[in-house]
């Protein structure tokens, strides 16, 4: 028999990322003993990567702006998909989770007058991101992290053990969640998982669980994702019973890095176009100009000179079309290579160095600079940056009940980019700070009261443990098993040529044919060397998880047919007002396979439908709606 | 493409030896790149932690060529084509496999130092701080926990024993970005960091310096003004009081009408010794500065033999009674 440690928590948060840390902050608050999961260490989430700020309608630059301005920027960047109960949530809450993590000690960047300052982003009609620099991820994540400390010194004063009432489970993966009853009965019992350090196998026992695990990333080969996005959080809540929605929308942002390889895939801030730098083809054209759909015509320059002047005056112009939503930004980078007007290394120029004084580049772009001098010697304030569409956002995710997070089977809560709905089609640069923030404090909230409801705390049961252990040992006890490496490779493969950027439909019908190949594969995986700190094994263990979500990918994508934000058909090129009406649900079938199913998205309430201009409207809607 | 000699650590606590490896290089990678060629086509259990491979994380700490530093950061073209490149892990910490150490000394530390004390009455929204207030903390946050100037501190790099009473850079710059947060409640940051962090053991080597990923400067910027000031603070209650009150320009130039170590006023008997409490009082005169406006911690480039008097060089003992807002309470004759 294998050893097994075993934990009682109330609330079990897996990810610990900004989402994840908000919740167990919340949970803790409102008294309850939390765990906080983490793939890696304490402090390394991938919300580090964020650069460019978190969207708050604060007003503090622009007084005119407010929440619902934030909301309306927020539905139209996602194309009027998003659960707009969500959108309204978030855009509402969004200021007061930025001023209380001042009173957790974050520095933000000021304005004159000693508010946090804000600046311009792409879609968002005012300056809304509150930042630091360009590592606005790295002080939320340390504020976060340092807020936990706080609180677990208050406990050590009280209770006289630091880790009483939050314990940080770091370099700590959960492969399986554990359920108690069958169908309607069924709930969270606790979470199944292994020390990467010594592989030595742990179980939670915990009424409510919640995921904040991230994205999907490593499905893809140029991605500014780290290895820890194999979408667990999407698959651990398939397997137990719960939904994705709008699985086919993944965003590519429209400026990584494409070469060097040092930083391929490393994203390039909006917030240098924001600061004016412009895109560029092999040409030397700037040809973002020719690429403002009708939907956008009203709010963007037709002349570069109205755009420069946007800069010092965005009373009285408008803004330069590389400001466009990160969706058109990606398609029109991607139309360009591809009509023979990119790199060699397949990207098009972004030039900032020419437009801005090497100083002013210095002082607005620090880290930016800095990291492309040292990874890749490449000067951003001497010399273009070659850049390309780089998949980096999951907009689709786990259906949540919009006001309490709450994932569809009790116990379970789900929040920060694991969670959908929030960003329809398309995210907004910005909103996925706030979104962690806003979501990953009522996941907290909402977990710990279900956790006051409860008559009984559920049990745990043994025969899933023992299969869960079984799944997690195969791989290295399985003889001449299949390299997980090449596994991965041969994954991201498949998604990046056929469930990229522009789908069709023959390269997904072919995506899915071979995706089912490779799930035989995948079942045959092998690893080898031991348990203690093996990367082999824990890629081996990932990869069902990153398997299972590039499937409801490749199955939604196949089944929309129109094009919208992250998700663009070729032969369906058009947005159409009756596929808006549905959303695509992924469960999982008895068998383990992907079920597709289409559920109507919610109506918006009149208060919130009267935001927008019935001639806007008309754009994405149906007659019969607009009636 | 040209393939490259590698010799990395492999092993665990029980002990481990360099392998030999050759390996692929591709124009522009770095040498997290070449360890993860080794992993997918040689050593699939090659362990190593690493996540964003773009410097912004700070996981991928390692000792190449026998420095600290971050795999993602080492361009591979920094290297002869010839040289033999070594990987070892991070010395400071104890080995779990490979190239993984056992970091938590660096968490507990964490742990045990006193929070961000926000201010009582001031309410969220209402924070205000000037951004050249908030600029020098800053500095301080860009910390991506590498930990590489713990690693590299030789305070305990080969001293296990001063580990309890140590707590490293990364702990002093925390010190120094709180001391200086523009709202931070407590003043007692340098008193902890000496008393409780361990300030004391660091000798102003610079070696964290150095090896920062980030380019902090973590001595300059925060051990020698931690320094400094706990040397001119720890001998003068004045200056303690004034810096609870006033912003750090005003404090040379204001004089404080009443002394402020008196609680409440002072009477005077008839005929007493003649004490001018309203006199203008100036600020400790500190410790000498060289040009570069550092104190001298070097004792050859001092021109005395001995630590510097608390209450400055120039004062010679004793003192005439008349230049203190001091009143003996047994008269004029004590």
């Amino acid at each position: 028999m294998v050893n097994i440690e075993a934990h009682a928590y109330d609330v079990v948060v897996i990810g610990a990322g900004g989402a994840g840390l908000r919740a167990a902050i919340e949970a803790r608050l409102a008294g309850k003993k939390v765990a906080i999961i983490s793939k890696s260490l304490f402090g390394k989430a991938h919300t580090v990567m964020a650069e460019g700020g978190a969207a708050a309608a604060m007003g503090n630059v622009n007084s005119n702006d407010n929440w619902q301005v934030h909301f309306r920027d927020t539905m139209r960047g996602g194309k009027f998909l998003n659960n707009y109960r969500m959108a309204e949530l978030h855009a509402k809450e969004a200021p007061d989770r930025i001023w209380e993590l001042e009173t957790y000690g974050a520095l933000f960047d000021r304005t004159k007058d000693g508010k946090i300052s804000q600046r311009n982003f792409g879609g968002h009609e005012y300056p809304r991101l509150a930042h630091v620099g360009d590592r606005t991820g790295l002080e939320l994540i340390r504020t976060l992290q340092q807020k936990i400390v706080s609180l677990q010194q208050e406990d050590k004063a009280k209770f006289g053990d630091y880790q009483a009432r939050i314990r940080v489970f770091a370099e700590c993966t959960i492969t399986e969640l554990l359920l108690e009853g069958t169908g309607a009965k069924k709930r969270i019992a606790g979470a199944f998982g292994y020390y990467r350090e010594s592989g030595e196998f742990v179980v939670f026992e915990a009424p409510a669980v919640v995921l904040a695990t991230g994205g999907v990333g490593r499905s893809y080969k140029v991605t500014s994702n780290s290895w820890e996005y194999t979408g667990d959080g999407h698959a651990l809540a398939l397997r137990a019973g719960a939904k994705l929605i709008n699985m086919e929308f993944l965003q590519f942002h429209p400026t990584g890095m494409v070469w060097p390889p040092s930083v391929r895939g490393i994203l390039v801030t909006e917030s240098v176009r924001g600061d004016g730098g412009i895109l560029k083809n092999s040409e030397g054209k700037r040809f973002m100009f020719d690429y403002v759909p009708d939907v956008f015509r009203k709010q963007y320059a037709e002349t570069p000179e109205e755009g420069d002047r946007w800069y010092t005056d965005p009373d009285n112009n408008r803004r330069p079309p590389e400001l466009l939503p990160r969706d058109e930004v990606a398609r029109a980078i991607n139309s360009e290579v591809k009509a023979g007007r990119g790199t060699k290394a397949g990207g098009v120029y972004l030039d900032i160095a020419s437009r801005r004084p090497a100083a002013e580049i210095l002082k607005r772009l620090p880290s930016m600079y800095h990291q492309f001098k040292e990874l890749a010697d490449v000067d951003i304030t001497a010399q273009p940056m070659e850049v390309g569409p780089t998949c980096h956002y999951v907009m689709g995710g786990v259906e949540v009940d919009p006001d309490t997070a709450s994932a569809g089977v009790p116990g379970l809560y789900a929040a920060g980019e694991v969670s959908g709905g929030m960003h329809g089609s398309n995210r907004l640069g910005g909103n996925s700070l706030s979104d962690l923030l806003v979501f990953g404090k009522r996941a907290g909230e909402y977990a710990a009261s279900y956790t006051d409801e409860l008559a009984a705390r559920p049990k745990i049961d043994d025969t899933q443990v023992a299969a869960a252990v079984e799944a997690a040992l195969s791989p290295l006890t399985r003889e001449g098993g299949e390299n997980p490496y090449t596994l991965q490779s041969d994954l991201q493969d498949v998604m990046g040529t056929l469930v990229g950027i522009i789908r069709r439909k023959g390269e997904l019908e072919d995506s899915l044919r071979q995706l089912a190949e490779l799930r035989e594969r995948i079942q045959k995986v092998g690893a080898t060397g031991g348990r203690r700190y093996n990367p082999g094994w824990h890629l081996a263990l990932d990869l069902r998880n990153m398997l299972v979500v590039s499937e409801c990918t490749a199955k939604a994508a196949l089944e929309r047919e129109e094009s919208r934000g992250g998700h663009t058909r070729e032969d369906f090129p058009k947005m159409s007002a009756t596929w808006r009406k549905v959303n695509l649900i992924c469960s999982l079938s008895t068998e383990g396979g992907v079920d597709l199913a289409h559920q109507p998205i919610p109506t918006m309430t009149p208060e919130l439908l009267g935001l927008f201009e019935q001639s806007e409207l008309a754009k994405y809607m149906t007659e019969e709606e607009l009636s | 493409m040209t393939v490259r000699q590698f010799k990395v650590w492999r092993g665990d606590e029980s002990g481990g030896q360099l392998n030999d490896y050759q390996v692929e290089v591709n124009e522009g990678e770095v040498v997290l790149d070449i360890i993860h060629r080794l992993q997918a086509t040689q050593e699939p259990d090659l362990a190593c932690r690493w996540n964003c491979k773009a410097g912004k994380c700070g996981s991928c700490s390692m000792e190449i060529n026998g420095m600290p530093r971050l795999g993602c950061m080492t361009r591979m073209s920094t290297f002869e084509e010839d040289e033999t490149i070594t990987v070892t892990p991070l010395r400071t910490f104890p080995v779990i496999r490979d190239l993984v150490t056992d970091v938590s000394f660096n968490y507990q530390k964490a742990l045990e130092m006193p929070a961000f004390a926000p201010p009582k009455d001031v309410e969220p929204g209402e924070y205000r701080m000037q951004q050249v207030d908030v600029e020098r903390s800053q500095e301080f946050r860009k910390c991506i926990e590498c930990f590489l100037c713990q690693n590299t501190c030789h305070v305990v790099r080969d001293h296990e024993e001063n580990k309890l009473a140590f707590s490293g850079p990364r702990l002093f710059i925390r010190a120094a970005e709180l001391d200086m947060h523009p709202l931070d409640a407590r003043g007692d940051r340098k008193e902890i960091a000496q008393q409780q962090q361990g300030l004391g053991y660091c000798n102003i080597t610079k070696c964290c310096t150095e090896v920062c990923p980030e380019h902090i400067k973590i001595t300059d910027n925060a051990i020698i003004p931690m320094k400094e000031r706990v040397v001119d603070r720890r001998y003068d209650p004045l200056v303690v009081f004034g810096r609870k009150i006033l912003r750090r320009d005003q404090l040379t130039s204001t004089a404080v009408a009443e002394p402020a170590v008196h609680s409440g006023p002072v009477t005077v008997a008839e005929g007493a010794a003649p004490v001018n409490f309203s006199r203008p009082l100036s600020g400790p005169p500190g410790p000498e500065v060289n040009a570069a406006g550092h104190v001298n911690l070097n004792e050859m480039l001092s021109d005395r033999a001995a630590a510097a008097s608390p209450f400055g060089d120039d004062i010679t003992f004793p003192v005439d009674p008349k230049t203190l807002n001091y009143y003996h309470p047994g008269g004029a004759d004590h």
